[in-house]
């Protein structure tokens, strides 16, 4: 049966294919790289955020383990297969290490660890220089030719990233659907009654944590190769909270609240550092009116702001004729 | 051999200065449980105020008072304003002190530039005191000795005064706190003022000795936030322990191994979050 949303659906599935053809600047096909990774990196923290009401503040510290994983094996000579899977292979690793700990504890102190976890991370990449190289960072010379096809591209590289985009969204699709994203909502509203019901409820918590590294791994393998260059800038807090603004902003709990919001931070931060300089001032402000102003998220919160001021600029305009009606008599 | 015991020295220097931080922090974090993770900012903010007071020709001890003071009314504005509307909104909290503290991080790099600041030590701090054969140098046992004075101040202040009385209900049962005609918010406002207050006087405290720099604030955050974890929350003599245990950590990893000091810090409170999640001195919550 086909619904509008499966027409939606290919809608923006051949929008998303096209795109290189129809934006053709490289600068452009470049951003919408961006917004994919980004996306996928979204994607991965809303199932601790959004699915299991975990939120971490140590997020970046994974993508950028992911990071170093691969520009380090890259880096010692090894092919890019090596390199990707050890990537990815210590970043689960290092995902069962910081849900070891930081499910210790939920709410704040999950926050307050997750963020201690993700502090570590930046430390050892700027302090261990022997190995990281400090703030120079580490350049990744080359970019994977899978099946022969070079990604040194922008468009080839569009579509490798448009792939994995979709086979994220895919599986996220798979898993919120499964009886284990059910059972992880169940742990996120109801833990205690999860756990008279006979779920293991830290299990669930944990096996989430593992599926949102895994994902976090893979986006920042597409980061590096995109690029090609990583420095611990990459795991400080700032990058955690730039994907915790994604995901907040776009709403919560959705699947496509994350991509939108990967699209409005990374568009906003494009736009605004070609002007000023003060990104952070800017993310500050826009998490601070966020939260005072919209609490639902960006989207849902513009939407009901613009209609809120447009129901009183037309309540001014015609004022006299609806004022007294929607005074009591007295 | 001296060299250890500087070593030793500069570690319960240090040591009094976290305990300054994170006292703050654990008034606020550990006692009202909100998650204030601009309480890296404050202290970079208020170490800032400090040498521009310091560069006006003020007293050391009136700048770091007035530096305190400042904090108290910023901190008191955003918490009225603001955080109080979130009053029990974990995640909420979070983004609005995280973007606050973002916020003052840029403003702080857009005002005082990039370059490190570092006052002179004031003059009759500076020097050294010989005890043992060994000079010490004069400064750091100041903060010592300022830190000891304020743990004693506000343990006397939380357990034995009626205000303390009052603060300890408040957080325990807010609503029959005020059913019995306590103010639970402005007493709330009043410890946050407190808690800021004692993170911009501990920035121009450790102003002469660690210099401020941007950055300084997401440093010295998670310093905070490892003592307070480590000591357990809302614990006073926790975060004095955990304060003075992090200082030996982190000048005798510097010295010994030096591309992990970072790491090395963390240890213990991985540890005891392992073995003993509430922390060394920390109550079980039911």
């Amino acid at each position: 049966m086909i619904t509008p949303r499966h027409g939606a659906i290919a809608l923006a599935i051949l929008l998303l294919v096209t795109l290189p053809v129809w934006v053709g600047n490289h600068y452009y096909i470049n951003i919408a790289s961006q917004i994919l990774l980004f996306a996928v990196f979204a994607l991965a923290l809303n199932v601790l955020v959004g699915y299991g009401g975990l939120v971490s503040l140590g997020h970046a510290g994974l993508f950028a383990i992911a990071g170093y994983a691969g520009a380090l094996v890259l880096q010692a000579g090894h092919g890019h297969l090596a390199a990707d899977l050890f990537a990815i292979l210590v970043t689960l690793a290092a995902s069962a290490v910081f849900a070891v700990l930081a499910l210790r504890s939920t709410g704040i102190g999950f926050l307050m660890i997750t963020l201690a976890l993700g502090q570590i991370v930046w430390g050892i990449a700027y302090r261990w220089a022997s190995v990281t190289n400090g703030d120079n960072g580490i350049n990744v010379t080359t970019r994977p030719a899978p099946f022969g096809l070079s990604l040194s591209r922008a468009d080839t590289f569009y579509y490798a990233t448009l792939l994995v985009f979709l086979l994220a969204v895919l599986t996220m699709t798979v898993f919120v659907r499964s009886p284990f994203g059910a059972s992880l909502r169940g742990t996120r509203d109801q833990a205690r009654r999860m756990t008279a019901l006979g779920y293991n409820v830290w299990l669930i918590r944990f096996l989430a944590f593992l599926f949102s590294g895994f994902w976090t791994g893979i986006a920042g393998l597409l980061f590096i190769y995109y690029n090609q260059f990583i420095s611990p800038q990459v795991a400080a807090l700032t990058g955690s909270a730039e994907v915790l603004l994604m995901v907040i902003s776009g709403g919560t709990a959705t699947l496509l609240g994350p991509i939108a919001g990967a699209a409005i931070v990374v568009i906003m931060k494009n736009v605004v550092s070609a002007y000023i300089e003060r990104w952070n001032l800017v993310l500050g402000v826009v998490f601070v009116v966020i939260i005072s102003f919209m609490p639902e998220g960006l989207v849902p919160g513009s939407v009901r702001l613009c209609r809120w001021g447009w129901q009183k600029l037309r309540a001014r305009r015609n004022g006299v004729a609806a004022r007294p009606a929607e005074e009591p008599s007295p | 051999m001296s060299v250890w015991v500087l070593l030793a020295v500069n570690s319960i220097a240090l040591g009094g200065l976290l305990f300054l931080l994170s006292a703050g922090f654990s008034l606020i974090f550990g006692l009202m449980r909100i998650p204030n993770l601009m309480h890296g900012s404050f202290f970079m903010l208020g170490a800032y105020f400090g040498v521009t007071f310091l560069d006006k020709g003020l007293n050391f001890w009136l700048a770091a008072l007035l530096s305190g003071l400042a904090m108290a009314v910023i901190g008191g504005v955003i918490e009225r304003l603001l955080l109080r509307r979130l009053e029990g909104q974990v995640l909420p909290q979070v983004l609005l002190t995280l973007g606050f503290a973002f916020i003052i991080g840029d403003l702080c790099l857009m005002i005082w530039t990039g370059d490190p600041w570092q006052p002179a030590t004031p003059r009759h701090l500076a020097g050294a005191v010989q005890a043992f054969g060994i000079f010490f140098p004069l400064f750091r046992l100041v903060i010592v000795g300022v830190a000891v004075v304020v743990a004693i101040a506000l343990w006397l202040m939380v357990d034995w005064t009626r205000l303390g009385a009052m603060i300890r209900a408040g957080v325990d049962d807010p609503p029959i706190a005020r059913v019995v005609g306590i103010k639970v918010s402005r007493l709330f406002t009043l410890v946050f003022c407190l808690g800021a207050a004692l993170a911009a006087f501990a920035g121009v405290m450790g102003a002469p000795y660690l210099s401020v720099y941007p950055g300084l604030d997401f440093e010295m955050l998670p310093l905070a936030l490892i003592v307070v974890i480590l000591g357990g929350t809302g614990s006073l003599l926790g975060a004095l322990v955990g304060s003075f245990l992090i200082g030996f950590l982190y000048n005798f990893g510097q010295a010994m191994f030096p591309d992990l000091a970072y790491v090395i810090l963390f240890l213990p409170m991985l540890l005891v979050l392992v073995l003993r999640p509430q922390g060394l001195f920390g109550r079980v919550v039911a």
